[in-house]
């Protein structure tokens, strides 16, 4: 059941709105050149930086659709009494929303770079950050969307506490960016585990009070 | 051997306490249909059965169950067929639940597009896939025509011959059975 619903949540995701929050990063990518001219230098050294703060925003696209229509359409009930642990919903629907979300943004990533100029190397260092960050930012994800399914306003209360909580991640993914020798990576990729850990907990535990 | 049994179970919902002390039986080939104003526990009592619900004090012990409420559990965005193919071990099982409730002519069709007496069917048809001898069946009858009614009669009498049980809440009167009532009260 559980490699069903992961098929499931991906095969949503794809034939649905996968592809906005990779367009929305694009979009940002394009418009940093705008706002911040065309200095090639400056692009370069702000560049890794800006991609993650353009990650983070595009994480927020999704958030509505990860939790609440299965909630509303009683589907989590239905899960649980098949068997299911809401642990083993959320890891499912973690793994399903990384698919879906962390492989197209590390692609849309290479034309990103071109846009803000970054060297090879420099794009190397983003992708190796958004590959050991992006799995944690889908954690984060869909903990949020736990919390705040079901709720009024659940989009804009989802984002004002997803963003607060993906911070240690922006500064150790943007840091290791920018400068390799400095460990921030060990630090991301720690930040990333921890995530991927607790966030199933915290979303069981939401989902299971959503329940009373 | 009992399908459900509650013992001096107590309800806390809503902030106020819905019942308490309550006990209930659930032989095999016995349905039992809850009956009750509004508020007065009836969906609570059937989510307490399924186990969705922990109760405040008692003790819930129930075989497998399959519950159909309010809401279908079916993705919205799929064809009927695809939805209900999710909770079923094979295609044909899919065929057999759509041919049973008549909605053969619905398979393709987006559960999106179903109306509130077609989703109802959909519904019961999932309850078919779930193989479960035990039925949790909340206004099973809402939005359905007098045929629809009849067939569901007929569902109903034939699981409880084969052995299951059903525990079923309606404001309407149930066909399929005679119906051991439990009158719940505000």
């Amino acid at each position: 059941m559980i490699g069903r619903l992961i098929f499931r949540d991906l095969r949503r995701a794809l034939g649905g709105s996968a592809l906005l929050p990779v367009i929305f990063f694009l979009l940002v990518a394009a418009l940093v050149p705008f706002a911040v001219g065309p200095d090639g230098k400056l692009l370069a050294r702000v560049g890794p930086g800006l991609l993650w703060v353009a990650a983070l925003t595009a994480a927020l696209l999704p958030l509505e659709r990860l939790v609440e229509p299965d909630r509303a359409a009683g589907m989590l009930d239905q899960l649980a009494l098949k068997g299911l642990s809401m642990e083993e919903v959320a890891v499912a629907k973690i793994l399903a929303h990384w698919l879906s979300f962390g492989p197209p943004l590390l692609i849309a990533a290479i034309p990103a770079s071109v846009l803000l100029g970054l060297s090879g190397e420099a794009l190397s260092r983003t992708l190796l950050t958004l590959a050991i960050g992006t799995p944690g930012l889908a954690a984060l994800a869909v903990a949020v969307a736990s919390l705040t399914s079901g709720l009024r306003q659940a989009s804009a209360l989802g984002s004002l506490l997803l963003l607060p909580l993906a911070i240690p991640l922006l500064i150790f993914a943007a840091s290791a960016a920018g400068d390799p020798k400095a460990g921030a990576l060990q630090l991301e990729a720690a930040v990333s585990l921890f995530l991927l850990v607790g966030a199933p907990f915290v979303s069981a535990a939401a989902l299971r009070a959503a329940r009373t | 051997m009992s399908l459900l049994r509650l013992d001096q179970v107590a309800c806390w919902r809503g902030g106020r306490l819905l019942f308490e002390g309550f006990d209930l039986t659930l032989e095999p080939g016995q349905g039992v249909l809850v009956t009750g104003p509004n508020g007065t526990g009836k969906s609570s009592l059937l989510r307490l059965a399924a186990g969705l619900l922990t109760p405040l004090s008692g003790r819930v012990t129930s075989a497998a169950v399959a519950l159909a409420d309010e809401r279908s559990a079916l993705d919205a965005e799929l064809t009927l067929a695809r939805a209900l193919g999710f909770w079923a071990s094979s295609a044909a099982a899919v065929e057999a639940a759509l041919d049973r409730l008549d909605l053969p002519a619905l398979a393709d069709v987006p559960v999106r597009m179903l109306s509130t007496g077609q989703l109802r069917r959909a519904a019961m048809a999932r309850v078919l896939l779930a193989h479960a001898p035990l039925w949790l069946l909340d206004e099973p009858a809402n939005g359905l025509d007098a045929e629809a009614v009849e067939r569901l009669g007929g569902i109903i009498a034939d699981h409880l011959q084969a052995g299951g049980a059903i525990l079923a809440a309606s404001h309407q009167p149930l066909p399929g059975t005679a119906w051991r009532k439990l009158a719940l009260a505000a």
